[in-house]
């Protein structure tokens, strides 16, 4: 006979600490709130982990930890967040992503009612970009210990046969496309923290790319050096980061970079520069002077890819600067961030 | 990218460049100081050396409040933040800012201090009424520009008979800075400033005018150019400023005349009297110390300063001998000249007061221009 179990009481209920002590309450959890959410398969077998079939050709793997506050933005929340950065992460390597695995780290108190929107947009996230979330984990922590909730993400995918993105292929005269407006998500963010009433709101840019990616590829082929998602220290920090390993400088046109002017304006406001400023649904490529009209023309027709931008090119410098010609008409160097990016009083 | 598109035409920017570079006589130098962080900022965040001819030469000044607060003043402000009675609130670019030994607010928050980062006095007054068991105490920091909201927020507390607020009072003010550059006894150790003409801070005009001023124009015999802080505000000071030279005359002159008027803003000038009076001295980084250039707050409103309340000690801590911020500050010499720069001094672990803001000399210099060093290495 099976026990008499009291369902979740999604509307009012919060998580305690029993949900993470491996006892029923945490199977009723995971099957009541999880599951349901992410329902595929693997998930519905029970296991401790999920066996899949292995495709041809090279798989990638990456990990990612996300602790965004708030947890609810405009544009997104931290479950479409995890998925969509976990499936970018593979997307760069040109690969098509398959599957992800997902744990959470709750801090006790944590609503039910925000928990299932969370797990909901992470199931609708990872359907919507042809993954499964076949692997998971959950803990509950005391108050106080977690900021509402972390979630950790494990993803693998599968780069097809031929195709080796990495920064070292990168040459000089190669062009610096990127696939539309800067800074969206982290203004978004932030305005949200702040509590900053803008006049327009800024909604995150928070996307998964691996359909933009493989539709540049086709377009192309080798002719993609690399390609890079701008998320936490922005493009600044993406491109000085290529410059390193590739050894080369690169060179960009200020007038040539897509920014909203709300963006903008927001950054003004709060002293800060677009380019640091993170991006969770945009990416860079470095892409061979020969095919860039191509590849600028299929991001252009992607609706992820409308706002796309040739901005620059790598050049020969020892010292691995990024240099920006100013919209101005000076010069200037984009170098890393020392420490967080913080408003200015003055 | 396209924001405050106005002031930012790269035609009329280089029409301005054009006009400096034929009117400025190729013959003389002309070496001008921006006081104020801002300007240096646009300065290097625009390119703007780039469009200026090469005798025309832009001396980074003071900056901004932050750079040339001393490594003792934020000392006091952690041995406070660390009392368990106190949440202190600060504005987010002084977490960083280093005290003695690279201590910091940033890292005594991390070791258990109660510090917000606030955007705005508003906030620090919140905090206090939510947390009335509490001390809250706000690190008040800036030139005249923000020195009104810190009279507006302790008249605040005292309208709402707040018993748990007060201000770690930080107030500088800018002409007393700019009259030590040009004749603090320093100057003899490091040699003579020459300087000549200054483009004057906006917003701290809007809030005191521009008649301050006058008298380094005629004391002096220094052309000062009120400017705004776009870039294009800039490129006219500076040809306002070649002008000026260029015809003997030294004048104050206004550039940002759609902000700025000679008296000021007299409402707030009278408020910030009303609660705010002199320090006789008060220790700029870099500067040293400059006599009646700080404000505290008056005896009747000693409840809200928190020096008084909390019997705050004066803390001083030495600059680091090989720092040449002294030198850099009253444009005598420039960043590359400071053996620190680049190697042991930089944005992540700041020596000086030049390099502890961005707005600072040595850190615009260091984030936004140390390319043109290794092209003139090259050209050389
Ligand atoms: S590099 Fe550092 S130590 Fe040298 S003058 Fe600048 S701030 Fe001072």
């Amino acid at each position: 006979m099976k026990a008499h179990q009291r369902k979740l009481d999604i509307k009012n209920g919060c998580v305690d600490l029993s949900h993470g002590s491996g006892g029923r309450a945490m199977a009723q959890l995971i099957s009541g709130l999880f599951h349901s959410a992410f329902g595929n398969e693997w998930l519905a077998r029970g296991n401790d982990q999920s066996a899949f079939d292995v495709a041809a050709g090279r798989m990638v793997m990456t990990t990612d930890g996300y602790v965004v506050s708030p947890l609810f933005f405009p544009g997104g929340n931290i479950g479409s967040l995890a998925v969509h950065g976990t499936v970018n992460d593979i997307a760069m390597a040109g690969a098509r992503p398959l599957y992800l695995s997902a744990s959470f780290i709750i801090e006790e108190g944590f609503r039910f009612s925000d928990l299932k929107m969370i797990a909901e947009s992470m199931g609708e996230a990872a359907r919507a970009a042809g993954v499964h979330i076949i692997t998971g984990d959950t803990k509950v922590v005391e108050r106080g210990k977690a900021d509402g909730l972390f979630i950790s993400t494990a993803g693998v995918g599968v780069v097809p046969d031929g195709l080796d993105l990495s920064a070292e292929k990168a040459r000089v005269g190669d062009r610096v496309l990127i696939s539309g407006t800067l800074g969206d998500h982290g203004v978004a963010i932030m305005s949200k923290r702040q509590n900053l009433a803008f006049e327009t709101e800024i909604v995150s840019d928070s996307a998964s790319l691996h359909d933009l990616v493989a539709k540049m590829v086709t377009a192309g082929g080798e002719g993609i050096r690399l390609m890079r998602d701008p998320t936490r220290g922005g493009l600044a920090a993406a491109l000085n980061e290529i410059a390193q390993q590739s050894g080369l400088g690169f060179r960009v046109q200020e007038e040539a970079i897509p920014v909203k002017p709300g963006v903008a304006a927001a950054c003004e406001l709060l002293g800060l520069d677009p380019l640091y400023v993170a991006n969770e649904g945009k990416l860079v490529a470095i892409v061979a002077p020969e095919a860039a009209a191509a590849v600028l023309a299929t991001m252009r027709a992607h609706p992820l890819g409308c706002d796309a931008a040739d901005i620059g090119e790598a050049v020969a410098d020892d010292h691995h600067f990024v240099q920006m010609a100013t919209s101005f008409g000076g010069g200037r160097i984009v170098d890393w961030l020392s420490g967080e990016q913080l408003p200015r009083i003055c | 990218m396209k924001y405050a598109d106005e002031f930012r035409d790269k035609e009329i920017a280089l029409g301005l460049a054009n006009a400096i570079q034929s009117e400025a006589d190729p013959q003389r130098p002309y070496r001008f100081m921006e006081f104020c962080g801002g300007h240096t900022h646009a300065i290097s965040r625009y390119g703007l050396e780039d469009m200026l001819p090469k005798n025309v030469r832009m001396i980074h000044g003071p900056g901004c409040p932050v750079c040339v607060l001393p490594a003792g003043r934020i000392d006091m402000a952690i041995r406070l933040a660390e009392r368990p009675e106190i949440i202190f609130c600060v504005y987010g670019d002084l977490m960083r800012v280093p005290g003695s030994q690279g201590a910091s607010l940033l890292k005594a928050k991390a070791k258990g201090a109660d510090i917000r980062m606030v955007y705005s006095t508003i906030d620090a007054l919140r905090i206090a009424e939510e947390n009335p068991q509490r001390q809250i105490v706000f690190f008040a920091i800036g030139f005249e520009t923000t020195t009104p909201p810190t009279a507006v927020m302790i008249r605040l507390a005292e309208k709402k008979q707040l018993a748990n607020f007060s201000v770690f009072c930080n107030h500088v003010l800018t002409p007393p800075a700019m009259q030590n550059i040009l004749e603090s006894p320093d100057i003899r150790n490091i040699g003579r400033v020459e300087i000549d003409g200054f483009v004057g801070p906006a917003h701290v005009s809007t809030i005191i005018g521009t008649a301050p001023y006058e008298f380094f124009a005629e004391e002096f015999g220094k052309p000062v150019v009120i400017s705004g802080f776009e870039p294009l505000d800039m490129m006219q000071a500076i040809l306002m400023l070649v002008r000026q030279g260029n015809e003997n005359r030294h004048e104050v002159e206004n550039q940002y005349s759609r902000a700025v008027k000679r008296d000021g803003n007299l409402r707030a000038k009278e408020e910030v009297s009303d609660i705010f009076e002199l320090r006789d001295q008060f220790e700029w980084r870099g500067l040293g110390q400059v006599p009646y250039s700080g404000l505290k707050l008056k005896r009747a409103f000693a409840k809200y300063d928190a020096e008084a309340r909390f019997d705050m000690k004066e803390l001083r801590v030495a600059d680091n001998p090989a720092c040449e911020c002294g030198a850099i500050l009253r444009g005598v010499k420039k960043p590359v000249d400071c053996k620190l720069f680049g190697t042991v001094c930089t944005p992540e672990t700041p020596i000086g007061s030049c390099m502890v803001s961005s707005e600072g000399a040595c850190a615009a210099h260091w984030t936004y221009g140390r390319f043109r060093d290794h092209q003139q290495r090259r050209a050389s």
